[in-house]
């Protein structure tokens, strides 16, 4: 692709097209970092048992925040709560939902040990 | 002006494009709400599993037998890199409208997302001939084919669609509706690769680790 501004492009438009390749640029170097790192823990044994889980949990979290926010563009701004509030209702309603299977499936599994 | 810059998440034409700006508001809500029940569908399956993978092996093989690592963390980087193209391509096409520039982002994204498919079928492939590990050997491995397969099928489908779209480019242009729909299938193609995040820590990693 060039480089040059194409004559037609609006005055302004530069700056702002070169600030949303930022925040992709931004977004998948964070991504890149925690996909890293969540296999370094796995490959290079940095920590065993439910402390290298809560932390893969953990890493899997904040990389979907990053995507969320630089490839999706989900922010707090005012203009889109909409968008936000509908997410994060989903997101209760998906905890509910495997928080209570797994719950649930795993009592009545303890129940059908011999 | 007096529209807000930015109406909805993703990539906003205000500044370039007002009227598909303001058109842009009500189809992409429209859009997430189909995201956001897609991901319900996903979370299901992700249960199933969580619950199958511990207490479901039988007599077959447990997850560290049979994965690939490897394989899952070069899964990984082609669905991001993938998702970071598409940017690009809606980058070209809200700045520059150059058809060219879109559609080779486009064949990148795409052939990014067909090697990704291509080493998930290898996965499979792999894991039935080498570990004897089909579908019908334990509630894990069914309750694994089916996560990972109905993620597949998704980015299988992005796939045709991104194909429909470059022929729609191609054909039509930079018209308001085909902008519009290459800004849904950009919402669906990056929401593919958060649910693969899940995918990758909760089936390959906890699998390995645990």
């Amino acid at each position: 692709m060039s480089n040059r501004v194409p004559a037609d492009i609006m005055p302004g438009a530069y700056e702002e097209e070169r600030r949303e390749r930022l925040s992709y640029v931004i977004g998948l170097i964070l991504a890149l970092t925690l996909t890293a790192g969540a296999f370094a823990v796995v490959w290079l044994d940095l920590l065993s048992g439910g402390a290298a889980l809560a932390v893969l949990g953990l890493l899997a979290f904040i990389q979907a925040v990053v995507h969320l926010r630089f490839f999706l563009h989900i922010d707090l701004e005012r203009s889109h709560r909409d968008d936000l509030m509908l997410i994060l209702f989903t997101v209760l309603i998906l905890l509910i939902m495997v928080s209570g299977t797994v719950w649930i499936l795993y009592d009545q599994h303890v129940r059908m040990m011999p | 002006m007096s529209l807000s810059e930015r109406l909805h998440p993703g990539i906003n034409l205000a500044g370039t494009d007002p009227e598909g700006h303001e058109a842009a508001e009500e189809v992409l809500f429209g859009f997430w709400i189909f995201l956001m029940s897609d991901l319900v569908l996903f979370a299901v399956l992700f249960a199933t599993y969580a619950a199958m993978s511990v207490q479901g092996i039988a007599e077959g093989p447990g997850p560290a037998e049979v994965f690939d690592l490897t394989a899952a963390f070069l899964e990984t980087l082609l669905l991001l890199l993938s998702s970071f193209a598409f940017g690009f391509a809606l980058l070209a096409m809200k700045y520059r409208e150059n058809r060219r520039s879109v559609l080779a982002w486009l064949l990148v994204t795409g052939i990014l997302g067909v090697a990704f498919v291509g080493m998930e079928l290898h996965d499979y492939y792999v894991m039935a001939t080498a570990h004897e590990a089909t579908p019908q050997v334990s509630g894990f491995l069914s309750a694994y084919y089916l996560l990972t397969g109905t993620h597949a099928l998704h980015v299988s489908s992005g796939l045709v669609w991104m194909a429909i779209m470059a022929i729609q480019i191609a054909v039509f242009g930079f018209d308001k509706r085909v902008k519009l729909r290459l800004m849904r299938l950009a919402l669906f193609w990056h929401m593919l690769d958060v649910v693969w995040i899940g995918i990758f820590t909760f089936v390959y990693l906890f699998g390995v680790a645990s």
